[in-house]
């Protein structure tokens, strides 16, 4: 039983997390900062793609590094 | 998003889906047992449909913030690891999805193993390999069809462009009984990879409570953004290999790749997986 739940574990974080942990953590920290943002006057919508340009390069750039 | 724009999205992500499961089944059905290979690929297509039937009515009752939030989250953790793939793909840092490679080694895995039967399957492994390979790739088949359908309101035309993606790769690989290696994966998978980070962007925006300047509109500036940016890194990727192998002297063929065809480097040798892999 418990390797099953193991190894459910690990699909799941296959499926869910993939390669680089790093995206999904900047993904709910960008939401996480977005969502607090949106509670001031501040526009936020800008919050998410500015974090895509930088969490893909650094997700790619850590890639290449490790080869 | 337009009744054309969820169709569109929701084809090509489960159409790429499709490809691999294909690939599986064909491989269980020639080294194994054709019966046992269908039996477990319409096992799996039944489970599949089984939870369709659970979610859709599920998640269409949820409220749409929250939806949105936890949709877009989701959406852009898959699209940007999608996008990473695909990037470093094209820009032969990482060897091309090779369904003919995969096909081979499924092959030669699925030979290997002595056959034994089950009830009134005739091959149990030969089941078991479709099962499992058509119902993990088609997990992220429902999962696209419910998120962009729940996200648009429109779950029947989500199911129905997934239905029509597997019948097409189906329907091709029934009818060449071999893997479909001519389909432009790398391309697709980065055409995907855009999509999802351009909705999953959007929407997750708007479920953790920002208003987009021009509302949907800005759908049209976000999308071709994000393309820009990825091809605009997967050539900087490219040329800086290049630079590298140059330098070293030692410029080696490069892997055929999906948009921007690379110019050097030697592809990473391809671990052909017995198993099903994501994305």
């Amino acid at each position: 039983m418990g390797r099953r739940l193991r190894a459910f574990l690990a699909f799941a974080y296959d499926f869910v997390i993939g390669d680089d942990w790093r995206i999904a953590a900047g993904v709910v920290g960008g939401l996480a900062v977005t969502y607090a943002v949106s509670r001031t006057s501040v526009p936020a919508w800008w919050l998410l793609p500015a974090l895509l340009v930088v969490l893909l390069p650094v997700s790619l750039w850590l890639a290449i590094r490790r080869r | 998003m337009g009744a054309w724009g969820l169709f569109i999205a929701v084809f090509l992500a489960c159409a790429v889906e499709a490809v691999e499961a294909t690939t599986i089944v064909l491989a269980a059905g020639t080294a194994r047992d054709w019966r046992s290979a269908m039996t477990g690929m319409i096992a799996a297509l039944g489970v599949l449909a089984l939870l369709v039937a659970a979610l859709g009515p599920a998640i269409s009752a949820l409220p749409l913030t929250g939806l949105r939030l936890v949709v877009g989250a989701l959406l852009l953790i898959f699209g940007l690891q999608w996008l990473r793939k695909a990037i470093l793909r094209a820009s032969g840092y990482k060897a091309v999805h090779d369904e003919d490679e995969i096909y081979r080694t499924q092959l030669a895995a699925a030979a290997s193993v002595p056959g034994r039967r089950f009830g009134s399957v005739p091959d149990w492994y030969g089941f078991t390999l479709a099962f499992k390979g058509v119902l993990l790739e088609g997990l992220e088949v429902v999962f696209i069809a419910l998120t962009f359908g729940s996200n648009a309101r429109d779950i029947p035309l989500a199911a129905v462009a997934a239905g029509c993606a597997v019948a097409v790769v189906a329907a091709a690989g029934v009818a060449v009984r071999a893997p479909l290696s001519r389909v432009p994966e790398n391309t697709l998978k980065f055409v995907v990879g855009i999509m999802l980070t351009g909705f999953g962007t959007f929407w997750g925006a708007e479920g953790a409570g920002a208003h987009w300047p021009g509302s949907d509109a800005a759908l049209l500036v976000l999308l071709p953004g994000i393309a820009l940016f990825a091809l605009g890194l997967a050539a900087l990727m490219r040329r800086g290999r290049s630079g590298r192998a140059a330098a070293q002297g030692s410029v080696a063929p490069a892997p055929q790749a999906g948009p921007p065809a690379p110019q050097a480097g030697t592809p990473a040798p391809q671990a052909g997986p017995p198993a099903p892999q994501a994305g």
